[in-house]
């Protein structure tokens, strides 16, 4: 079956399943938006442990997408993770030891004798929700503003910086993504426990953070995207391969893939539909799947945007022509068709993801539960 | 050639690289053995529907639990380790090597962390078989993560199934089958995984003859002893299986590591193993890394069995490896002169190729290609000068090598004694086996760790065996930042070992009645 098509149709196949993977993590990430809002919402040890809990029993949905993610790109543009991973050394330590701190975080929190006290582990959750997902937003920034690297005939890469990838936040729009998805990861937090908790004063309070995160949110993510349609891309030529400059790129990406344009307007409707009604109605707990499925789409189509319509995904400032392509980047034909036959695999998973959560996750999250459950966080 | 690279660069790499693979092997045997442990547990639970065997599952879940984070914490670095720390390994060989890891997280990943929440969280909400479903679910998973990471590893050790792409400068994968079903990989998967059950084993044994000793929660620790006992005394003895299959294989794929594990410089026919060594300060021709036996039991012809099933057949040394040898196969070794020499070519090939390329010099470039083809399997040599530079360190993998065996035979008398004395219903009063259980947690902790320094200290200078040396693996960023990151690394694993060690101590002291807090 796959081994049919195209290296081509491969490469966008690909593109496509690592993409859907990151908008699905950027989605999960109201795991981490939820961390930094926990002493703002839960007001009692009490309640701080309800949304600790809360958040608990699905971050490792979000590590396990992340590590997947990591995963499926170096499995399937192996050129971009020895790259960028390699290069941008610093800021992918930085969110590696923010996930590091996560994992144990829970765990560990509410445990006797755990040396470093329930505090210590509560700021590294927090650390988690807002480095992580500001880095890992100015990290993406990186796709259409460029990175700082060369690569030589043997594909052996090098940074042009001494600053390891740092230098990205000197970048205004960079930092708007990773405001953006910061802010959007709070609201997405907000929404879930919104969905997820059964008391009163949680969800009010909840529901006010739409409000106050939502505002600058909508500044920011505004500020990327008009600045996206108007800046200049990185133009691949399909013949060629040769990488140069061409203003309006990801506008012309956009008028190409009509497509792609409606996964994102629709997305950014559902965002904001979520937000708004939740905001407005009075026990509205639904917001999550509108902005969450919303989140999905308009981050699936700004991957598109990066790598589709003869565009480089992870272009060079430092030597132009060095620019990563999902053509240049790429796993073998082989690899890739191996890989696809894997990917069979992913609905199957899905399923049963589905199907587990359902048997334990029927009821809202609340207080009289938490008393009678021996694995607390 | 090495003088051109940055060997303070490639140390500090490969510090870093070791302290996080063997701070995450601290965790992640025991998981992958506890959870079947705790599945076998439930099992006897649901069959019988005897309460305390739901006590029993419970209390080791919880140290599960505890174990399992710290396991995923310090899981994730080493994934991308490969890219921050081994960018030119991962273009080099990421076309077969990324492939395991991203199977793993779609197969093995999430079934762990989906059915994880179900054992923890659905005790009240799902039926009993669909919460043992999830448990055993959530063991299958952790060994399937196992698995792909294990196969990744033996490509390393054996890499088939490739074929070097001069155009893209890196190994293709053209096989997947034989990447998966290398016998490298089988055993390495087999062994690790049963010396991991073992290990789990020895810690439910040793805890609960901690309890035994301080005559607490007495019939639950003889039943966590009994199933534990079973489980390791099955899992030993398939690790002692499995680790002389893998010692058959390692002679004919990695002769110069399987020299190095005996510490055997001149190889003979009917060679002996050295069941106990001791190597002196002294060292043969003023080579430091080949020190001369100050004391040596040897055990005649046996190391010929171990490594061809006969006791005559001829087993090379570390200076037959160097020199070239014929083995029992009749397959013709060259000496490692002549591999770098072919090594040589084979680089010089690859350059003149891609020059050749850029001036559109098309005779040119197929005839460098054709040469680039016929020394690529000794691409690796090409970049040393000194043959001896291609030796492992010998003693680290020789002691390691003789501490992993001798206390896995330990470990299988362990268990025998075990289900002994609980058969005669005298465990209670052997302390001094009681004792010995409490103290062989640290040794299999040990014993599986110095496993791993032979298998990566063993296969040095390599990374990919033959084709790429450790010093071209590394990623070109400066050594003063990775030396920041390993003291990073060093002080939030050892803070974070600290806590769970703590906890882990004092949720043994609550007992299986405490309910988990």
């Amino acid at each position: 079956m796959f081994e049919n098509l195209s290296h081509l149709a491969l490469q966008q196949y690909w593109w496509v399943i690592d993409s859907l993977l990151g908008s699905i993590l950027v989605f999960l990430m109201f795991v981490q938006g939820g961390q930094t809002l926990i002493y703002r919402l839960g007001k009692s040890d009490e309640e701080r442990t309800l949304l600790i809990n809360a958040l608990g029993r699905k971050w490792e949905f979000t590590f396990t997408t992340l590590v997947t993610f990591g995963g499926a790109m170096f499995a399937s543009f192996p050129l971009f993770y020895s790259t960028s991973f390699g290069g941008a050394y610093w800021v992918w330590m930085a969110i590696l030891f923010c996930f590091i701190i996560q994992a144990v975080a829970y765990e560990f929190r509410s445990k006797p004798s755990n040396v470093w006290g329930a505090k210590t582990f509560e700021l590294f959750l927090f650390i988690n929700g807002l480095l992580g997902t500001i880095l890992i937003g100015t990290a993406v920034g990186t796709f259409f503003n460029g990175a700082e690297f060369t690569v030589n005939e043997l594909n052996q890469s090098k940074w042009a910086t001494p600053y390891g990838g740092l230098e990205a936040v000197l970048n205004l729009h960079n930092v708007a993504l990773g405001l953006t998805v910061f802010l959007l990861a709070r609201l997405l937090g907000s929404l879930y426990f919104m969905n997820n908790i059964e008391h009163e004063a949680i969800f009010n309070r909840s529901r006010k953070q739409l409000l106050y995160c939502g505002i600058p949110f909508l500044v920011v993510f505004l500020f990327f995207a008009i600045r996206l349609l108007v800046m200049d891309g990185f133009a691949v030529d399909a013949e060629t391969g040769t990488v140069s400059v061409e203003a309006y790129k990801y506008l012309h990406n956009f008028l190409a893939m009509p497509v792609v344009l409606i996964l994102f307007l629709v997305g950014v409707v559902l965002v904001l539909f979520g937000l708004i009604k939740s905001y407005l109605a009075e026990k509205y707990t639904k917001g999550i799947w509108f902005t969450g499925g919303g989140t999905i789409l308009v981050v699936f189509a700004l991957f598109l945007l990066a790598g589709f319509n003869h565009t480089a995904f992870y272009p060079s400032n430092a030597d132009l022509q060095s620019s990563l392509t999902i053509q240049n980047a790429s796993a073998s034909h082989y690899t890739l068709t191996a890989m696809s036959y894997v990917s069979l695999m992913v609905p199957f998973v899905i399923a049963y993801i589905v199907w587990a959560w359902r048997a334990i996750n029927n009821k809202k999250l609340d207080l009289e539960e938490l008393r009678n459950e021996d694995h607390l966080y | 050639m090495i003088e051109n690279f940055d060997m303070s660069l490639v140390d500090w790499s490969r510090a870093q690289f070791a302290l996080t693979a063997m701070y995450h092997w601290i965790f992640v045997p025991l998981t992958l053995g506890l959870a079947f442990i705790i599945a076998i547990m439930e099992t006897i639970y649901v069959k019988t529907g005897n309460p305390e065997w739901k006590k029993i599952t419970k209390f080791w879940m919880t140290l599960f639990g505890i174990n399992f984070a710290i396991g995923v914490a310090t899981g994730i670095i080493l994934e991308f380790e490969f890219g921050t720390n081994w960018s030119n390994y991962s273009w080099f060989v990421g076309d077969i090597f990324g492939a395991p890891l991203a199977v793993e997280g779609i197969m093995a990943f999430f079934m762990e962390s989906t059915f994880i929440a179900v054992m923890f969280f659905g005790w009240n909400k799902v039926s009993k078989k669909f919460h043992l479903i999830s448990t055993w679910l959530v063991a299958v998973g952790s060994n399937l993560s196992a698995l792909w990471i294990l196969v990744a590893n033996g490509w390393m050790q054996n890499p088939v199934g490739m074929k070097f792409n001069a155009d893209t400068a890196r190994n293709e994968m053209v096989n997947f089958w034989d990447v998966l079903f290398s016998p490298t990989a089988v055993n390495k998967f087999l062994h690790t995984i049963s010396s991991a059950y073992t290990l789990a084993a020895i810690f439910v044994i040793g805890v609960s003859a901690w309890y035994l000793l301080k005559k607490l929660n007495v019939p639950f620790a003889k039943k966590s002893i009994v199933v534990a006992s079973v489980f390791g005394l099955i899992t030993s003895l398939f690790t002692v299986m499995t680790g002389d299959n893998s010692a058959r294989e390692i002679v004919r794929d990695q002769p110069m590591k399987f020299a190095a594990m005996e510490g055997l410089y001149d190889g003979s026919k009917g060679a002996g193993l050295v069941a106990f060594g001791i190597m002196s300060s002294t060292s043969e021709n003023g080579n430091d890394n080949m020190k001369d036996f100050n004391f040596k039991l040897e055990i005649p012809n046996l190391l010929s069995y171990m490594a061809y099933m006969d006791g005559d057949a001829f087993v090379p040394g570390v200076n037959d490896v160097i020199n070239g040898f014929t083995d029992n196969d009749g397959v013709v070794h060259p000496s490692v002169i002549t591999k770098i020499e072919m090594g040589r070519k084979a680089i010089h090939a690859l350059k003149t190729y891609k020059q050749a390329q850029k001036d559109k010099d098309a005779n040119l470039a197929q005839t460098s290609l054709d040469e680039l083809n016929e020394n690529f399997k000794y691409f690796g040599y090409g970049y040393f000068d000194d043959p001896y530079n291609t030796v492992p360190p010998i003693s680290i993998t020789f002691y390691s090598f003789h501490i992993m065996v001798g206390l896995g035979m330990w470990f299988l008398l362990l268990f025998t004694l075990a289900l002994l004395f609980v058969y005669k219903e005298s465990i209670v009063s052997n302390k001094w086996f009681l004792r010995a259980a409490i103290w062989s947690i640290p040794l299999a902790y040990v014993a599986s760790q110095s496993g791993w320094i032979v298998a990566e200290m063993g296969r040095q200078p390599w990374v990919i065996q033959d084709l790429m040396p450790t010093l071209t693996a590394v990623s070109n960023i400066d050594t003063t930042s990775v030396q920041i990151t390993f003291f990073l690394f060093l002080t939030v694993f050892t803070g974070l070992l600290i806590a769970e060690i703590k906890i882990m101590l004092k949720q043994i002291k609550l007992g299986p009645n405490h309910g988990g807090h």
